[in-house]
């Protein structure tokens, strides 16, 4: 093969290679920044960009400090015999802006503590300026001295045992916080903890398997029943189920939570199972209909011929010949209920799955992003697994039949 | 038709679907004639509806609920929102994906790069949510932006923008989330249907001399408009229907409404309006669904 011809192939086709490039960077660059969120420590995730998390850390609060503390302190935080800030037992009296802005309002040696430059009178905007100063006085202090970033697992423990305080969860159990030791055994039990990821987790599943098995194995029989067998109406129930495919689900909610609370379903694993039964047959009858009637009649026509009836037909003969069908079904219908959202917000609030879970866990000012993105991660775990697993598949479902919603 | 051989009873055929029928009456057929019912009434579900209506202003009477459903501001809002998702997201998401699948059809890491696109597909809407949010994050106070398109904007020395609630902006950041999330559906179904083009007619066109692009828009595109047709009413019936990206973003807030998201929030506090709404959403489904039913009736005639 001439060697131009390939350089020239490769020109030609640059343009396409290159939008191809952009649109798949555009497409994973907002999960890839979740993911990699997810693994900063909150200070981190707060301070800067997850994009900077493979670059050395710019040191924060340099700036500040050489302002207002590093005239009497120094550079190194040493310069005043009395008060040595990088002494972690007086830091650990600062932990935070607000003790630091206390101490500095106090006049020292009769003098006012800051004189050149001020302060700013209004508070918010003083420890808006501390905050920055705070963290540097800890990195002055840090053996490991807070340049490189570091990965943690610790959001993913928050996320799973539905932790809500200052710090983080790991940290709170050694330290023995009280608000966290009430709330807390600190060991796997905490996992269980309904506000949690972890006992989400398990409600997802424990929704997810029933209402993926259930409305398969009764869509096989109807299927059958309108591929294979005789019946007046055949066609006019069949164009019928093909109308209901589409049918919103907000159209059913209010009826069946009423029905619910006069049956005793309502915030039960039962309830939802059937909830998700009744709306995953319309779907699964059409493509299993479809798939069953597309086998051949011959095979048919022998096995009858061989004394089979309907039932052995079908439980011996079209189940087994029916598992690509089947496949495509029970990905879609899993898929599909373990992502839902609204139908276990209504029926099963109690039981929180992960959708409604990762909702409760939002903070509207946006202050907890590495324990959302924890989250978030966690729900994606299962679901991406069957997607890359089963990929085809999962396809060939989507390509069989029009789509549920 | 069915072979001779296997005919059966009568009533043999029920034994097999009458499970699946009673499940669908319980959960699908007797919920939507009882939603309709509860769209004439009160707030609570017991009354007629004309007993909300308040002295000296507007009333339908027992269609009060849809009143408020087709002309109050919020649903005035959540309408045209919906129009404005249908004529730029459905529209988005088919050429958007389209597109892909036609340059991804010509190299070798086809499958790896669908893969890609198609990936969204697999998550929640709430996940692809809480991942859009971080996307969209402002930082109001001194720090840095820690959210990417702000940080990128400040970068280039631009002012950070409330990309969520900001209207209308928001309005087409919310459509951003929904195309990146349904184009790599779109991609799909047209990446089969353009494989399924046979490779004869196109490279007899390219003989006589027609150029790539007359190739595609006078053959390939009429070739594939049967599944365009389809991938389009199922994008339709999504947008119509679209209700968590919402929710989790803006909760309809700062003149995101949405259609679903009202009715949503309307469950608890108003069963009535809530209910009317939900009737309007079926209604708005209805051509959709004839149109599907017809479709298979042309299928199965062909067969």
């Amino acid at each position: 093969m001439n060697p131009f011809s390939r350089l020239n192939s490769f020109f030609n086709r640059l343009p396409v290679n290159l939008a191809i490039i952009v649109m798949c960077l555009i497409w994973i660059i907002p999960t890839l920044g979740l993911f990699i969120t997810s693994f900063r420590t909150s200070e981190d995730v707060r301070t800067s960009g997850w994009w900077t998390a493979f670059s050395p850390k710019k040191p924060v609060g340099v700036k500040e400090y050489n302002a207002y503390c590093a005239s009497c302190h120094g550079q190194d935080g040493k310069g005043v015999l009395k008060a040595d800030l990088t002494d972690s037992t007086l830091l650990e009296k600062y932990p935070r802006s607000n003790r630091l802005l206390g101490m500095l309002r106090q006049p020292i040696n009769g003098k006012p503590h800051l004189i050149i430059p001020e302060l700013p009178q209004k508070p918010t905007d003083a420890l808006e300026l501390l905050t920055p100063i705070v963290t540097y006085m800890q990195s002055l202090n840090s053996k490991q001295g807070f340049v490189q970033s570091q990965f943690t697992l610790r959001n993913y423990a928050d996320a799973l045992v539905g932790y809500k305080g200052t710090q983080d969860y790991s940290t709170d159990c050694e330290q023995k916080v009280p608000s966290t030791l009430a709330k807390f055994k600190c060991r796997w039990t905490d996992l269980l903890n309904p506000e949690g990821m972890g006992r989400a987790f398990l409600n997802t599943i424990a929704v997810a398997i029933p209402s993926t098995i259930l409305p398969i194995l009764i869509a096989a029989f109807a299927a059958y029943a309108f591929a294979w067998m005789d019946f007046k109406g055949r066609m006019w129930l069949f164009a019928l189920l093909v109308g209901l495919q589409i049918v919103p689900l907000q159209m059913t909610l209010v009826p069946i939570a009423r029905l619910y609370v006069n049956l005793g379903l309502q915030s039960t694993f039962l309830g939802i199972w059937l909830f998700h039964t009744g709306f995953g047959l319309p779907y699964a009858i059409y493509l299993m209909r479809n798939f069953i009637g597309s086998l051949p009649r011959e095979v048919f026509e022998s096995v009858y011929l061989d004394g089979a009836n309907h039932f052995t037909a079908f439980w011996q003969m079209v189940l087994p010949l029916s598992t690509p069908a089947i496949a495509s079904l029970a990905i879609f219908q899993f898929l599909w209920i373990w992502n839902d959202f609204l139908v276990a917000k209504i029926f099963l609030s109690s039981n929180p799955v992960l959708t409604v879970q990762i909702t409760n866990l939002i903070d509207p000012r946006g202050g907890n992003w590495h324990i959302m993105t924890g989250a978030a991660f966690l729900s994606f775990i299962i679901p991406m697994i069957v997607f890359f697993a089963f990929q085809k598949t999962f396809v060939r479902g989507l390509l069989a039949g029009s789509v549920k919603g | 038709m069915v072979p001779t051989i296997m005919k059966q009873g009568r009533w043999v055929p029920f034994f097999y679907l009458l499970p699946a029928l009673i499940i669908m009456f319980i959960f699908i057929v007797y919920p939507m004639f009882n939603t309709f019912v509860l769209s004439f009434m009160d707030k609570r579900g017991t009354l007629p509806a004309a007993t909300s209506c308040v002295e000296g202003e507007p009333c339908w009477g027992n269609l009060e609920n849809y009143r408020y459903a087709l002309t109050s501001n919020t649903m005035l809002t959540a309408l045209r929102n919906n129009s404005l998702w249908l004529i730029l997201m459905v529209p988005g998401t088919v050429i958007a994906g389209l597109l892909f699948a036609v340059l991804a059809d010509q190299v070798r890491y086809e499958a790896l790069a669908k893969s890609i696109i198609f990936m969204p597909m697999a998550i929640s809407f709430i996940g692809a949510g809480i991942i859009w949010r971080f996307v969209y994050y402002i930082e109001t106070g001194r720090g840095e932006q820690i959210g990417i398109l702000n940080a990128f904007i400040v970068g280039f020395g631009g002012k950070p923008i409330a990309w969520l609630s900001t209207p209308p902006i928001n309005n087409i950041a919310l459509m951003v989330v929904g195309i990146w999330l349904w184009s790599g559906f779109c991609m799909t179904i047209l990446s089969a249907a353009l494989k399924a083009v046979p490779s004869e007619i196109l490279e007899a066109a390219r003989v006589d001399g027609a150029n790539e692009l007359s190739v595609f828009f006078k053959i390939i595109l009429p070739l594939i408009m049967p599944t365009i047709v389809v991938v389009t009413t199922t994008m339709v019936i999504n947008v119509l229907k679209i209700f968590d990206i919402v929710f989790v973003m803006t909760g309809g807030n700062f003149s995101t409404e949405v259609i679903a998201n009202r009715m949503f929030n309307l469950i608890v506090t108003d069963t009535g309006r809530s209910m009317a709404i939900a009737v309007l959403l079926v209604v708005l489904t209805i051509p959709i669904m004839i149109f599907n039913v017809y479709r298979f009736r042309q299928q199965e005639a062909m067969r």
